[in-house]
């Protein structure tokens, strides 16, 4: 059988590339490929890049050639969130006020992608400026779960997952502010990693929640997930939130085993409205980890239910003061017709930003404005203090933390758009660890009724290494998932808009 | 009770024009969210130090030296409207 160059990690690629078995060329004109045939289905991408793209797997070919190996990550086809700033490539963040921005800067991630040689193919769709759990308040359009094209992919980083997954890009790069890697990871069946607060530059993320936000991997496995980290990590000038700490060589804690290992399963994220498919592939994790050596038990993490309502007045309250800065002044769009300044502002902002927001900058300048503030804003700080305190305390009996990603499988299109609240308890899994910022990583447990499943490590800050160990032993064990449409694109053509989509597993 | 001046104080301040029907909805559903959001009076914050910020950083100080920066002709490229070196607005005087 034909080796299926879009369904392979990118530590697989590397050694046949660096073997000249393969050209970097060669391997992203299969990529190219596959994205002609799945796209019109899947929509995950804003912008491809195909000439720039073939530009750098040319100069990836020459660098392979000369024996000039940069990084592992030559010559390898990524994908990238439509909110990071890329130079001369439109960068949306899939909202009509930035339809038209063209950015004069590399974000920093972008840039040691670039100098890793890495090939960029394009921009990926996501909920508009990142607020949303489906993909579907993207300005442009929605983005489907390449499992089920009836489903979606989660969100915010939908676009990437649903790219990694379809084999439309090999590896790529989401933000997660409250699970916005973490969730659509788990929906669409890869790995997803949301790194410490600090850890990874932010600059050249165009801002949410500047106290929340954070730039991490989405890739086929834990190894690859390792890799992309090692090449984005580290201290910016640029980022004065950026931590300066010594970025390890990530892949080397995957091979050290769960022998004394520690996990607590924390009862607020295991019980009451978790999906029965969602625990039963939990509880199958835990028996694994047991027969590999580790222990695991039951913990608590008492502030839990105050996360959601928490996360909901400080995550709009610093986008309400991010968001100001759309104003149709200095770019995006701008009104046609306005009396003047202050009409030009109400009005460029009304028709630029889309319902959900408005409803988020409505909230936020709500919860900061006088008489409010200490009731609303000021009370939820004090709470974020709790609840980082619940993890802190966690850490001294406990090596990692597990959890479900998210209480459910991917939801319908549409099945969560009506009510706000609704759709903001997808994320009730991977909030709190924003809010204490702490790492956390997405790796695929099962399948349940066909559907991927995964399960959440969370970690000490800067325990990254932890994370990725803990989840290669589960990889290990229960292998990666393969999407029947990234399988046989083909086949998943001819089924087009049935919205069906069958068990794959592999390996 | 939120009510539906206090959305349109709240408009107002974050600079967005609301349809009618933009006003009713925000009303209800901020009013949801909000009531949701008061479940963090349960909890007694009183000795509870704020957390704003995660990391134990204060002022991030550095030399004050000229680093790379764009050319002005590359920040006004995505104006939406110039005139020279300037970005141009409508009448404010």
């Amino acid at each position: 059988m034909e080796l299926d160059l879009c369904l392979l990690p990118a530590h697989r690629l590397h050694a046949m590339l660096v073997k000249r078995e393969i050209g970097a060329v060669e391997l992203l004109q299969a990529v190219l490929r596959r994205i002609d045939e799945v796209e019109d289905r899947v929509r995950a991408y804003i912008t491809v890049t195909r000439e720039e793209a073939l530009q750098q797997a040319r100069e990836a070919d020459r660098m392979l050639s000369r024996g000039e190996v940069a990084s592992p990550l030559v010559g390898i086809p990524v994908a990238l969130k439509d909110n990071l700033c890329t130079i001369g490539v439109r960068t949306t963040c899939a909202s009509k006020i930035l339809y038209n921005f063209v950015p004069p800067y590399d974000a920093t991630v972008v840039r040691r992608l670039r100098d890793a040689g890495a090939v960029l193919v394009g921009k990926t769709n996501m909920d508009e400026f990142a607020m949303g759990s489906s993909t579907e308040n993207s300005a442009f359009f929605p983005t489907r779960n390449p499992w089920d094209l009836g489903r979606v992919p989660g969100g915010s980083s939908g676009g990437s997952a649903a790219a990694v997954a379809a084999g439309e890009a090999v590896m790529a790069l989401g933000s997660d502010t409250g699970g916005s890697i973490r969730q659509p990871a788990a929906f669409c069946g890869v790995v997803g990693l949301k790194p410490t607060y600090g850890a990874v530059s932010r600059y050249g993320l165009v801002a949410f929640a500047s106290s929340l936000d954070q730039i991490g991997p989405i890739t086929r496995d834990v190894e690859d997930c390792a890799l992309l980290l090692r090449a984005i990590a580290g201290h910016d000038p640029l980022d004065t939130t950026s931590a300066r700490f010594e970025v390890p060589d990530y892949a080397s804690f995957l091979e050290e085993g769960l022998r004394g290992f520690r996990v607590g399963v924390p009862r607020e994220y295991a019980g009451e409205g978790i999906d029965p498919g969602v625990r039963g592939v939990l509880m199958r994790v835990i028996g694994l980890l047991e027969q590999m050596g580790a222990v695991v038990e039951e913990t608590t993490l008492p502030h839990t239910p105050y996360a959601l309502p928490c996360y909901y007045l400080i995550a709009p309250a610093e986008a309400s003061s991010n968001l100001a800065r759309y104003d149709g002044v200095r770019y995006g769009y701008r009104t046609r017709d306005a009396e003047d300044v202050v009409d030009m502002f109400m009005k460029t902002r009304s028709e630029g930003f889309g319902p959900e927001v408005k409803r988020r900058i409505m909230l936020g300048t709500y919860a900061l404005s006088a008489g409010y503030y200490d009731a609303y804003y000021l009370k939820a700080l004090k709470v974020r203090t709790l609840i980082k305190g619940d993890f802190d305390r966690a850490f001294k009996d406990y090596d990692v933390l597990l959890a479900p990603t998210s209480p459910t499988c991917a939801f319908r299109l549409g099945e969560k758009t009506a009510d706000p609240l609704q759709m903001y308890l997808s994320d009730i899994c991977t909030l709190a660890v924003n809010l204490a910022g702490i790492p956390a990583i997405s790796v695929p447990g099962g399948l349940a009724e066909g559907l991927p499943v995964g399960v959440q490590f969370i970690g000490r800050p800067f325990a990254e290494g932890t994370l990725l160990r803990v989840a290669y032993c589960v990889e290990r064990r229960v292998g990666t998932f393969v999407a029947p449409l990234a399988r046989s694109p083909a086949a998943a053509a001819a089924r087009a808009g049935e919205g069906a989509a069958g068990r794959g597993e592999d390996g | 009770m939120l009510t539906k001046q206090e959305v349109e104080h709240v408009a107002l301040l974050a600079r967005l024009a609301l349809s009618e029907e933009e006003k009713e909805m925000y009303t209800r559903q901020l009013r949801d969210i909000l009531e949701y959001a008061a479940r963090l009076n349960e909890l007694d914050t009183a000795d509870v130090p704020p957390t704003s910020h995660v990391l134990p950083l204060s002022n991030v100080f550095r030399e004050d030296e000229v680093g790379e920066h764009l050319a002005p002709e590359e920040v006004l490229a995505n104006a939406p409207e110039r005139e020279g070196g300037f970005f141009k607005v409508p009448r404010i005087v």
